[in-house]
């Protein structure tokens, strides 16, 4: 691939970027959040179409042109996605076969299905039957059969992205052997993850993008071919981001949390937050870095409410007493408001008005004996529009008339409404312009000044550190490091976020 | 979608007007409707006997059409409202021809029926998550079923001249006649008129003051002189034939009250933020599941007055009574401009959507069009009003 250039509605992801995969190897691509690691497989495999970017692809080479995943796949590229996409209820062999299916004139041949689901079944060393349906799996299995699939399509290229991500160490070890057994029967493995320590020991090669670029590039044979390396190159970038000044003021300890382990709601055997304490001072900003799938925002909710998770352990303490966030009101009540991090599903009504979601979560407040004053309503949210800045004529608009930074300005009075001690928010500028970053920052510090303690989310180190007081660092469900601001570097950060089990 | 940024900059203007022509061709539909079948009729469509009539036959789609309503903004649907009334309906009866009771007490058990019946809905849809549209198809069948065992099979007649009352009969003259108009009924018909009209300007001189969005003077001058002049012409009508229905009455209390409800309390607030993002309003700490509970109560106990209204109009219990009830009342609804996916509608939108179609029915009854045809046109206007609604929210981009 080369010089690859993908924009979305004018936003480059993708910025000249190269990559090139030996035949035969195992190669490894590693970048931030967001960095286009998965865009770039997108373009490769077909699912942004020949002619939606710039440059060149060459696969067996010859020139390639896909017109869609089908043009890929029957040249014989075949991409794993992190959120898997087999069908529940259908069997495993009715699965491996979907769309491709063993049929003579659309009659399907179940004796010869289920002949060569069994046969790469054993390839891939998965012993269940080939009839149990798919949703009986564990995420492990489910893995497999996708890679099954894939080798029922004749694979010359496999691309994985973040496959283990969703794993324990047994079936990632597994996966991990598998991928080395098909690289030495020929066939191409992509392997797109966080856990640099997997990737060091499986690649061959190793791309690092970074901001839509190809920023480094070498071989496990090189000299140097370091952890130390990886890190530096994949957060190279230069802080320039601007923070709006601050006038620290910390206090006491506000808010702490003891022990806190969450499981997985569904596959309940797996711990997404394990055993996580921390606390925050009043008037600290406190962030918490990790990478995608490490349990952040996980253990926000779990926290706010009990909205994530089951077999929920730990204790909460506000002012040194424990207290209890066993619902959404029990947290508001004591004084805890989450601004979630997807706005778009979890913390607006896009059909209604901009006061009715700014008085959304404290409509107490507005009202009387259940009966809401309209006027009041209005004058609440109209301070919120004047003291947050929120552009537009008037807060009876739709709240999906407004730009991004906007919205989340909505998002974040509707929360300030609610009058809390205790602030967690989770990615508070995504998707907003830099401007109303820099707004948004300065609400965040000013909310500080008055002496709440403030939890900060985020996927953007640089943002983390512009912001925060001391950062805490997660890595598959447990707390990993706790940084003061004079310490705090992007390597060492990234460092503390990628340490793996091993 | 949620990849790339996406600031949405639809301009505002277009927001606003995009909805308001959605109200206003509502508005415009129905009195091109009306116009029509005037004309088409030879004047026969708002003969007062005719209008007085339209009023007390379409009475029931608009009392559960209330509580359809909020059952779809909140994102559920209730198939069963149509059984309920008629399975009601025969233990009212019952109560009152064989156990003997007073009427008064034979209304207020079809309304803790009707509550307890959608208590036993909402449970399965609040708490068990079964949905709402399996849940309430069964509760079709059941109810239906329950109502053709109550009457074993046949009907219950001869109700007392106070039940038939409630459905068919007018608030008596007490203030005697103008001419040959009844004077109690144009003074009401006065009341509300000017009621509207101050409500109206209050409300509007607020908005002013505040600097918020309005409608332009030339808008709601005509609006505003549009519906006085429609609730005057209604009371003269009905002056003119046996006076005020008491269903008007009931209807009257019920639209006002539960307008209230929606666009005032806590509650309604809570049924908008649900339906319009079940997930927000659970992380703002809505009780999501309450609030579908009581949905379903609310819609039992209307189904329950207009299981009253309905038999003492016919003046007996059938077991076949109140048969597609719940699909007039849905229809009404989406033609009130209510979204399918939750989170839009008015009660307002739901009453002019009942007229609709209850002028449909009527002008097409005084031509001596096949029922069978009216069935038809019927269908063709629900879809035509859907499909206006889809399109032009598509264009504004909102949907």
């Amino acid at each position: 691939m080369k010089d690859i250039v993908k924009e979305f509605s004018g936003v480059r992801a993708l910025d000249g970027v190269s990559l090139d995969v030996v035949r035969g190897e195992v190669h490894g691509i590693c970048g931030e959040n967001g960095a286009g690691k998965s865009t770039l497989m997108k373009v490769l495999s077909g699912v942004y179409p020949h002619g939606h970017f710039e440059g060149e692809i060459e696969f067996d080479g010859a020139p390639a042109t896909f017109g869609s995943i089908n043009d890929s796949e029957a040249a014989g590229i075949v991409i794993i996605h992190q959120e898997l996409a087999l069908s529940p209820y259908l069997s495993i062999a009715e699965n491996i076969f979907l769309g491709n299916e063993r049929a003579t004139r659309g009659i399907i041949d179940w004796h010869e299905t289920n002949l060569q689901a069994k046969a790469l079944l054993d390839r891939v060393g998965l012993k269940d039957k080939v009839t149990t349906p798919v949703l009986q799996l564990g995420v492990g299995k489910q893995q497999l059969v996708e890679i099954a699939k894939a080798l029922s399509k004749d694979v010359k290229l496999l691309i994985l992205d973040e496959p283990t991500a969703a794993l324990n160490d047994d079936d990632s070890a597994h996966l991990l052997d598998l991928i080395r057994g098909l690289r030495d029967e020929g066939i191409t493995s992509i392997i797109i993850s966080h856990k640099l320590a997997e990737i060091r020991a499986i690649a061959d090669n190793i791309t690092v993008i970074r901001d839509g670029h190809t920023v480094d590039d070498f071989s496990m044979k090189d000299k140097d071919n370091s952890e130390g390396r990886l890190i530096k190159s994949m957060v190279g970038r230069p802080l320039n981001n601007l923070f709006p000044p601050r006038t620290k003021n910390i206090g006491e300890e506000i808010f702490r949390v003891e022990n806190w382990t969450a499981y997985h709601p569904v596959d309940t055997g797996r711990k997404v937050v394990d055993d996580a304490s921390f606390f925050v001072r009043a008037g600290e900003i406190v962030g918490f870095a990790g990478l995608m799938g490490a349990g952040r925002t996980e253990l926000a909710m779990s926290l706010f409410g009990r909205q994530y998770g089951t077999k929920i352990s730990g204790t909460v303490k506000r002012r040194g007493e424990t207290i209890h966030t066993r619902s959404v009101n029990e947290a508001i009540e004591n004084g805890i408001a989450y601004v979630t991090e997807d706005r778009k599903r979890y913390g607006l009504n896009l059909i209604a008005s901009i006061a009715a979601n700014i008085t959304g979560a404290n409509l107490r407040g507005v009202s009387t004996r259940g009966v809401i004053d309209l006027h009041k309503e209005i004058a609440v949210a109209e301070k919120y529009r004047i003291a947050l800045n929120i552009k537009t004529d008037a807060v009876t608009r739709f709240t999906g008339t407004l730009s991004g930074g906007n919205q989340q300005k909505v998002v974040l009075s509707k929360w300030l409404n609610t009058a809390p001690e205790i602030l967690i928010l989770d990615e508070p500028t995504r998707g907003v312009d830099v401007g109303a970053k820099y707004e948004i920052y300065g609400i965040i510090n000013e909310l500080a000044a008055q002496g709440k303690a403030i939890i900060v989310i985020s996927s953007e180190l640089p943002e983390l550190l512009g912001l925060s007081d001391r950062v805490y660092t997660i890595a598959e469900g447990r707390i990993t490091g706790d940084v003061p601001r004079e310490e705090a570097t992007q390597e060492r950060l990234m460092k503390l976020m990628t340490v793996g089990e091993n | 979608m949620s990849e790339a940024p996406t600031l949405i900059e639809t301009p505002e203007k277009r927001q606003t007007l995009s909805i308001n022509v959605r109200d206003y061709a509502l508005l415009g539909a129905l009195v091109a409707i009306i116009v029509f079948f005037q004309v088409a009729t030879h004047n026969k469509l708002l003969a007062p006997a005719n209008v007085n009539n339209l009023i007390s036959q379409n009475a029931y789609v608009v009392i559960i059409a209330i509580g359809m309503v909020m059952v779809i903004i909140a994102g559920h649907i209730d198939l069963s409202v149509g059984s309920l009334v008629a399975m009601i309906g025969a233990v009212s009866a019952i109560a009152v021809q064989h156990w003997h009771q007073p009427v008064w007490l034979a209304v207020l058990l079809a309304i803790v029926i009707g509550a307890a019946v959608g208590a036993w809905q909402g449970f399965w849809v609040a708490f068990v998550k079964v949905p709402a549209f399996i849940v309430t198809l069964a509760g079709m069948l059941i109810f239906r079923g329950l109502a053709i065992v109550f009457l074993t099979g046949g009907t219950i007649g001869g109700l007392p001249a106070s039940y038939v009352a409630i459905g068919g009969r007018w608030v008596p003259g007490w203030l005697g006649k103008v001419g040959k108009l009844d004077t109690l009924t144009l003074v009401i018909g006065l009341v509300a008129a000017l009621g509207y009209l101050v409500g109206q300007l209050v409300a509007r001189r607020k908005l002013v003051a505040k600097n918020l969005p309005h409608e332009s003077s030339a808008v709601f001058y005509t609006k505003t002189a549009l519906v006085v002049g429609a609730i005057l012409f209604l009371s003269y009508l009905l002056a003119k034939a046996n006076g005020t229905p008491y269903v008007l009455i009931l209807l009257g209390v019920l639209v006002l009250t539960y307008t209230f409800v929606l666009n005032r309390t806590v509650f309604g607030r809570h049924i908008y933020a649900m339906g319009g993002n079940r997930f927000a309003a659970m992380m703002s700490g809505v009780k999501t599941k309450w609030v579908d509970f009581f949905i379903f109560v609310n819609i039992g106990a209307l189904a329950g007055v207009a299981a009253v209204v309905t038999t003492s109009r016919a003046g007996a219990a059938q077991s076949a009574a109140g048969t597609w009830y719940e699909l007039d009342a849905i229809a009404s609804v989406f033609i009130g401009g209510a979204a399918v996916s939750g989170g839009v509608g008015r009660i307002s939108g739901a009453v002019i959507g009942a007229l609709v179609m209850g002028v449909l029915n009527q002008g097409l009854s005084i031509m001596n069009v096949d029922s069978a045809w009216q069935q038809v046109v019927k269908g063709l206007v629900l879809l035509a009003a859907v499909a206006f609604d889809v399109i032009n929210r598509r264009r504004s981009g909102s949907s």
